[in-house]
């Protein structure tokens, strides 16, 4: 009895040691063959040079040759046989179309729960109740939505701007902003190296109206935990409602803004459904992103390899990205803890 | 000072007031509430600008393009409702398989993600070994991949798998048994130009995503409770099947839906593998409807078609919104 007593113990000790394995066996399994496997072979792909001719034997195929890193090459010299791309200037729209994104919707998000959790506010609920809509509608219906609202001819927008206009002249305005097609940017200048067409406010004013309500759910419900002494308490020592709002208010909700500001970055800098379906990276791609352009190089232009190398390269970008907004995040806990 | 300085400016005098919302005591007087009332009427307004348009679009029987800004129907036509129903596109397909094209992919992959996740969702949560740190960093690799950079090599590795009908009338199972002599064969099947294919391919993004989600849940589930039935002699299976796995239903249901919202809308695999109107989508034949090439198509009818791929997505959000919301920033955001 004695001997067996630590031999069923080693035994279910490494019985345990296995189990975590076996846990993720059939998702390491899946994932192998439809994830691991594709990443490797796109590594390798990338520096050939596949296309429609070696679909069907893929590596086996005869013609295929290794071009060492000429994909990679020309892709970030501009060197690819495509219109209007240059590689630095996506990347920089990219940037620049995240960003500027983020730093809208969140203090709207902000500003717009702190309204609507004034008390003694009428209708609140009804407000906060419609104020959710944008969020429930598809991103790919949105943006179809605006790309119409966008129209030069019927859309909503210049309709309502003649209207308006028409209101002030007292005559039958006609208003045909080429929204979507206007290659001339309007503010000269604005972002060096890629100028940002009309096409790229249009994207910002759709996106505004889906991205704000998003950030004005995650801001209500952290409002709702600020416990309401730390405002009496305020209100005693004499704090103006200002003060509450920069000394309370803005510290405690940051902790929930920032993952969500993080979420809102990562999202938008991939925003692939509502790009290509408002604007299709146009005019001339200067609203291009780099997920609208690697769908470009396999869709349109077929050019398998190519389009891996390009792949790779979103990919050291995405690792870049996330080290970055991985370090911001990181940075509340250690605010949390403080 | 700062009272001093936003009494001149209105912003910040619209600021300056309580925001708990909870301090009972002096009401709002009735110049501000005016004010923020209008305020809030005009973020309404500028909320419900597109959704009225789209409405009034879809309800109205005008084929033609709108020549005017109407944002109230004048009529309730169900013209064009009807219209995308009998014949969506101008291809052989009916709304009703498009509907369940979508549906079968969405729930298919929405399901299979999940079973599969959650174990491993469970080992990453609750145990320490060796492999730990290395094994996460490679699942959360694919999320840094959009779906568009993975789509390369796997249209490469699903387009392998082919069933074709030889000559002398044996089948040939690509890659394994190939036609005698090295003829292609009548193609019967291909496992990238398939639903079946296209769902594959989801899931490659949709599994790294249902882990990360469920593990940041998993976190959250007090331990106690497994040390609890462990002191009664529960083993590590009986805990995660009788004890974790019913405590994590409300996030696997969350789950499943965020990734039943954005499989719905997929486009890029579904665009980029699938050649056969049979399998179309309803995110597809939204974007033929509205596309570079579909300048003949009646506005009305194009609305309709959003109304109905929006409907089921708003339905669950609404429905789910609040624990979507949590799940989203307490899941996949800290991981």
């Amino acid at each position: 009895m004695a001997t067996a007593k630590p031999e069923t113990r080693r035994r279910s000790g490494n019985q345990r040691a296995l189990l975590p394995y076996l846990y993720l066996l059939p998702a390491f399994l899946i994932m192998g063959v439809i994830t691991f496997y594709p990443l490797i072979y796109q590594f390798i792909i990338s520096f050939t040079n596949f296309d429609t001719t070696h679909l069907l034997l893929g590596l086996k195929s005869p013609e295929l040759r290794f071009i060492g890193f000429k994909n990679y090459v020309d892709i970030l010299t501009g060197a690819l046989p495509v219109e209007n791309f240059n590689f630095f200037r996506v990347l920089l729209f990219n940037f620049w179309w995240a960003i500027s994104n983020v730093v809208l919707h969140v203090p709207t998000g902000v500003l717009i729960a702190v309204l609507l959790n004034t008390e003694g506010l009428w209708m609140k609920r009804i407000y906060r109740a419609i104020y959710i809509l944008p969020i429930v509608v598809p991103p790919l219906v949105v943006a179809t939505i605006w790309r119409n609202i966008f129209d030069e001819q019927y859309g909503a927008m210049n309709q309502f701007l003649a209207l308006v206009a028409g209101f002030f002249t007292q005559t039958d305005a006609v208003v045909n902003i080429r929204w979507l097609n206007e290659y001339k940017p309007p503010i000269p200048g604005f972002l060096p190296g890629a100028e940002l067409t009309l096409a790229y406010y249009a994207m910002m004013i759709a996106n505004f109206w889906l991205g704000w309500p998003f950030m004005s759910l995650v801001a209500t419900g952290a409002l709702q935990s600020i416990p309401r002494d730390l405002y009496e308490a305020a209100a005693i020592d004499g704090a103006t409602g200002n003060q509450q709002f920069w000394n309370i208010t803005v510290p405690l909700l940051r902790p929930a803004m920032i993952p969500a500001a993080v979420y809102g970055f990562t999202l938008t800098f991939n925003l692939f459904n509502f790009v290509f379906f408002m604007t299709g990276g146009g005019p001339a791609r200067s609203t291009e992103i780099l997920v609208t352009f690697a769908y470009n190089l396999v869709r349109n232009l077929r050019w398998y390899g190519v389009a891996a190398a390009f792949a790779v390269i979103i990919f050291i970008v995405a690792l870049i990205v996330f080290l970055i907004t991985n370090r911001i995040t990181r940075a509340t806990k250690t605010y949390q803890e403080a | 000072m700062i009272t001093a300085s936003s009494s001149k400016n209105p912003i910040l005098r619209v600021l300056n007031m309580n925001t708990s919302g909870q301090v009972s005591g002096r009401s709002l007087p009735l110049w501000r509430q005016l004010l923020l009332q209008l305020l809030c009427f005009f973020i309404l307004c500028t909320v419900m600008f597109p959704i009225m348009y789209i409405l009034t679009m879809s309800f109205s029987s005008q084929t033609s393009r709108p020549s005017s800004l109407d944002l109230f129907p004048k009529e309730i036509s169900l013209v064009a409702y009807k219209q995308v129903l009998d014949r969506p596109t101008g291809n052989p397909v009916t709304f009703v398989e498009l509907l369940s094209n979508s549906f079968k992919l969405s729930i298919g992959v929405g399901i299979v993600a999940l079973f599969v996740a959650v174990t491993a969702a469970y080992a990453f949560s609750r145990f320490k070994f060796k492999m730990r740190e290395v094994m996460m960093v490679m699942v959360f690799i694919p999320l840094l991949m959009p779906a568009v950079g993975l789509a390369t090599p796997l249209y490469l590795l699903l387009n392998q798998f082919r069933i074709a009908e030889c000559s002398d009338g044996a089948a040939s199972i690509l890659p394994l048994f190939a036609c005698s002599g090295g003829e292609r064969g009548r193609l019967l099947f291909n496992l990238r130009d398939s639903l079946l294919g296209v769902g594959i391919a989801m899931t490659a993004t949709a599994l790294p995503f249902a882990v990360w989600n469920l593990k940041g849940y998993l976190d959250t589930i007090p331990k106690e409770l497994e040390e609890a039935a462990a002191i009664d002699g529960a083993d590590a299976n009986q805990t995660f099947w009788k004890i974790v796995l019913p405590l994590a239903v409300p996030q696997l249901a969350v789950t499943f839906f965020i990734g039943f919202i954005g499989h719905w809308q997929e486009f890029v695999l579904t665009w980029l593998f699938l050649s056969q109107p049979k399998d179309y989508t309803l995110a597809m034949t939204l974007y033929n409807m509205t596309g570079q090439y579909a300048t003949s198509i009646p506005w009305n009818r194009f609305a309709a078609m959003a109304v109905i791929v929006a409907f089921p997505v708003a339905v669950m959000y609404i429905a789910l919104q609040k624990h979507i919301v949590g799940g989203l920033t307490g899941g996949s955001v800290k991981g």
